[in-house]
Order: structure tokens, then C-alpha cells, then sequence
């Protein structure tokens, strides 16, 4: 007895389905990836121990509780902290007591180049807003992402964001080290 | 007689809709695949601040999020910036508890790549991020990512 061929399922409400579900996983998605500024923490250390780095390395920035800078003992703005903190980190050729001392580095598929022994030391109040923290950071990384991207013009003719192979990028962050060194919290000034 | 018919006023042929159910059913598998469901429930309010120099977070799942802010619900919790560790208010002592168990439900492999990221309300004051901070380092999650809006344009 042969069997009857089974009737078509009607498929027209398919699309309307599946349309349903899309909507559902459209309104749902994000698409958006989190962005932010990426840093390392130092790791603990049971007492502070004085470090000696001589003073003409160092570029202090304090942010008090109102928001306000003080770079290198003199009041700062925080438009002109990265041409600061850019002119800081710059190698200086020959020995300048006013900047930073220099060491030449032997660093694969540059050389020999200048880097600067610079550290910026970056404390901040209890007080300090999270905005203007945030602010200061970038405008650090700024100075630092410029210096970046000046050396990789110089050897490579790209800037550093567009660099791929691994062992460029690697190079440059050895020639330029992002040196911002995070005090040991303790309150400036009262809060 | 003549070879090619014109075409008499038929109105417009019906057009074939069978594929429409596929096309749309690729589109839901890429949104499907896409998707990230929100995980947490938001108790403080956190608009993040802006900043340019910023880098993607690249793996999603060898990140960990703490949320500090003022609560969203102040006639019960008053307007003082809070933590917020996965669904519940914490206090900082929590965190390192809070690392403790974000590791473990990692491979073993990628435990030392896990990324804190820190969603912090524009207003906070640094106080309670710096205590977190310390707490992380304790606790070993060096790497932290303060999560900020992406702005092409800083206002100078």
C-alpha cells in the first residue's frame, strides 16, 4: 500500500519567525567593544623602600583635591602637561643637566639609539576626581604614544598604530618605555 | 508569428520570496553569534569618562569588570560612591575574594592574562579607586584597564 505523500508544510511563516528572532538579537546585541587605557600595576611591596633615581630623571606630577596639577614644583594646566611630559621624555644628546639623562641602547633592527632614562611619577589625592585622573593619564600616554610614533616614522616610515610584525613593535616599545611610575597612596596636602 | 512575445498586460510577475526564510535566518545566525548577553545588573551609575589614547579590551572572556559609582537607587543607599563586584554592592576588602574566584573560572592557561577592568563613575573620587587598586595588587591582577568612552576629538 504505498503511502501518500505527505502535504507541504507551508513555510511561508517562516521568515516571519525568524525575523522575530533577528529583531530579538538585534535589539540584544552589542556590538561595541570596551575600550580604555590599558596599565600595569607595580606588585606589592611590604615597605617602601627609597629608590634611588636622581632627581633631574624624575617629572613629578601631583594632582591635588581640586583638580589641579603641579608639574615639577610649578603649576601646571593639563593642555600643556603632554608638551611637558613629551620635552621630558625626549633623549637629550649631549648630557643637559636640565633633562634627563640618556643611555644608548643596542635594540634589534634599530641599533644603537638614544632613549632617555626619564621616569614621570604620577601621584594623585584622595580628593582627585576619576575624570581628571583619567585626563592626566591620557594626556601621559599621549606624550608617550607621540614619542612612540616619531621613532617608528624615523626606522620604519609608519606610525606605531600601524605597525604589524611583532618584533617592530617590539623594538620601539624597547626604545621608548612608557616609564610612569604611581606613587604609594598618602594623602596630599588636607582633605 | 513573431518569435519573441510581447508581453501582454499581465502586471508584474510574482517574486520568489522561498529564499527570504534563509537570508534572514543567515542574518539572525550572525547577530546570534554576535550577541553578549549583559551579564550583571547595574546598581551604581557609571558614565565613564573620556579619554583618546585608548586600546581595545581583546578578549572578553579573560575579563573581569568592577563597576564603582554612585548607587542608582540613593533613597536607599545614599549618593557615596560604591563597589559593585558581579551583582551586589561590595566593600573593598571583597575584592581580593572576588579576583580569587574570577581566576578560577579560568583555564589554568589564561589566568595570567586576566584583565581587570575598572568601570568608574566620571565624579568618583580617587580614594575608593585607589583602595581597589591597592587591593588588586595584593591580590595579583596587575593588569587593569581603566574603561573609558573612545573620543576621536578631546576638548582642548
Amino acid at each position: 500500500m504505498a503511502r501518500r505523500s505527505s502535504p507541504e508544510i507551508n513555510a511561508g511563516s517562516m521568515a516571519d519567525i525568524a525575523f522575530l528572532l533577528l529583531i530579538f538579537f538585534l535589539v540584544t546585541t552589542t556590538m561595541d567593544v570596551d575600550s580604555g587605557i590599558t596599565r600595569r600595576l607595580p606588585p606589592p611591596v611590604d615597605k617602601p623602600e627609597d629608590i634611588q633615581i636622581k632627581m633631574r630623571n624624575v617629572l613629578n606630577v601631583l594632582v591635588n583635591k581640586n583638580d589641579r596639577l603641579l608639574v615639577d614644583g610649578r603649576e601646571g594646566d593639563i593642555k600643556t602637561l603632554k608638551d611637558v611630559a613629551k620635552k621630558f621624555m625626549t633623549p637629550v644628546f649631549p648630557d643637559n643637566v636640565n633633562f634627563p639623562e640618556t643611555e644608548i641602547k643596542e635594540i634589534p633592527l634599530l641599533g644603537s639609539v638614544y632613549s632617555s632614562k626619564g621616569v614621570i611619577s604620577l601621584k594623585n589625592d584622595k580628593g582627585t576626581s576619576y575624570d581628571m585622573y583619567i585626563n592626566v593619564q591620557n594626556e601621559l600616554a599621549r606624550a608617550f604614544n607621540e614619542l612612540k610614533d616619531e621613532m617608528s616614522m624615523r626606522y620604519f616610515g609608519t606610525k606605531f598604530a600601524n605597525l604589524v610584525k611583532e618584533d617592530q613593535i617590539k623594538a620601539i616599545n624597547e626604545a621608548v618605555p612608557v616609564r610612569i611610575s604611581e606613587a604609594e597612596p598618602e594623602s596630599i596636602g588636607d582633605n | 508569428m513573431s518569435k519573441f512575445k510581447t508581453k501582454k498586460g499581465k502586471g508584474s510577475p510574482a517574486i520568489n520570496t522561498s529564499s527570504l526564510p534563509d537570508i534572514i535566518f543567515m542574518l539572525l545566525f550572525f547577530f546570534m553569534v554576535t550577541t553578549v548577553m549583559r551579564e550583571v545588573t547595574l546598581r551604581v551609575k557609571v558614565s565613564l569618562p573620556s579619554a583618546t589614547e585608548v586600546q581595545k579590551l581583546e578578549k572578553k572572556s579573560l575579563v573581569s569588570y568592577i563597576y564603582i559609582g554612585p548607587p542608582t537607587n540613593t533613597a536607599q543607599f545614599g549618593t557615596e560612591s560604591r563597589i559593585q563586584l558581579n551583582d551586589q554592592f561590595a566593600r573593598v576588602q571583597d575584592v581580593p575574594e572576588f579576583v580569587a574566584r574570577e581566576r578560577e573560572a579560568r583555564n589554568e592557561a589564561d589566568r595570567t592574562f586576566l584583565t581587570t577592568a575598572l568601570k568608574v563613575h566620571k565624579i568618583t573620587k580617587m580614594g575608593v579607586v585607589t583602595d581597589v587598586k591597592q587591593e588588586l595588587r595584593k591580590a595579583g591582577a596587575f593588569r587593569i584597564n581603566y574603561t573609558t568612552i573612545k573620543s576621536s576629538t578631546k576638548k582642548k
